[in-house]
């Protein structure tokens, strides 16, 4: 169950790949939905978090239109666009797939839900 | 008291792949126990377990916390492991985020400061540096337990992560023995910014056993 909330956090880390290796790329993601429990205060206190562009770029990718290109504001965040957050966070599951990073294209397998970010021996700093 | 996570799920032949929970898991679970009102008072909304192993201690962490008020994420280099963290999850109803990963390599650069709970049982027996070398590489069970020089091999790489990974309240939480030279881990964190509490410690067969808690200083 690799979640946007996840793959919002993760980053490509080979050695020397420090620019442009965020967020990763999905390619072939098989996807779940799955309802999750609505909490807004974690919503909330999570949101200052989020990289938004590349939170909106995932969900596209996965077939998902709900989020504003622009991350609103704070203060702007009705009960609609909370909703469409918990969703887009917590309820799309990529469960097979890769990750592919921009940078380097080195290729993070997801299988059963579950990302393998182990790097081989001479790509680790 | 606070139920012991349901492992029912696991069998004689996950525990030929996964860490069983032995007494280093149950000292940081009552640790975490004796903080739970602390725990809950922080209100923290990013947890990282480093070795989650069996997923055993993430979802006790969630049934203190409440699995919907934080996201919990769990890192362990075996692929096994994290499979039965996934399942341990379901099994007690939290949502826990289990990736096979190296230690927090694959967070640091979008976690920095952002950690409000860090948990580390860590392979902690000394042994010969090479062995810890190879258990590591090869990911198999011997690198739940093994090591290397002091003990420290791998806890002295998370270490040096743990300012950056730390949010300005946050709690890391390190089971160590005391072959591990407990001081002086303390010594080196207060270097860094970090308050240390022994939160409990225990004998265990031939084990002396501790928890330490590390913040940052006011």
């Amino acid at each position: 169950m690799v979640r946007l909330i996840t793959h919002n956090l993760l980053a490509c880390h080979v050695k020397g790949c420090n620019s442009n290796n965020f967020p990763l790329a999905f390619d072939g993601p098989q996807i779940e939905i799955r309802e999750a429990e609505f909490n807004s205060d974690f919503l909330m206190g999570f949101f200052p978090k989020i990289e938004w562009s590349a939170l909106v770029n995932a969900s596209r990718q996965l077939g998902d239109q709900s989020l504003p290109e622009q991350q609103p504001d704070a203060e702007n965040i009705d009960d609609a666009l909370l909703k469409a957050l918990h969703h887009v966070l917590l309820e799309i599951h990529v469960e097979n797939g890769k990750m592919i990073c921009p940078n380097c294209s080195h290729i993070y397998p997801i299988s059963n839900g579950i990302p393998n970010m182990l790097l081989a021996e001479h790509e680790i700093a | 008291m606070i139920p012991t996570p349901d492992l029912s799920h696991l069998t004689r032949v996950d525990y030929e792949h996964v860490y069983e929970p032995a007494e280093d898991t149950f000292i940081l679970l009552d640790a975490l126990e004796q903080d739970a009102a602390e725990l809950q008072s922080s209100r923290p909304l990013i947890c990282l377990e480093i070795g989650s192993g069996s997923g055993c201690v993430s979802a006790f962490l969630a049934k203190i916390l409440g699995s919907k008020a934080c996201l919990f994420l769990c890192t362990d280099i075996n692929s096994y492991a994290s499979r039965c963290t996934l399942d341990t999850g379901h099994q007690n109803r939290a949502a826990l985020q289990p990736v096979v990963a190296s230690l927090a390599d694959p967070f640091l650069e979008r976690l920095g400061h952002n950690v409000d709970v860090l948990l580390f049982n860590p392979p902690y027996v000394p042994t010969v540096s090479q062995d810890w070398q190879s258990a590591q590489f090869g990911k198999s069970l011997e690198g739940a337990w093994a090591g290397g020089t002091d003990g420290m091999q791998l806890t002295n790489e998370l270490l040096m992560n743990v300012n950056h990974l730390l949010s300005p309240r946050g709690r890391f939480y390190l089971v160590a023995l005391k072959a591990n030279g407990i001081e002086n881990i303390q010594q080196r964190m207060l270097a860094f910014g970090f308050a240390s509490k022994i939160c409990l410690q225990r004998r265990a067969g031939r084990e002396h056993l501790f928890v330490i808690r590390f913040q940052r200083m006011p």
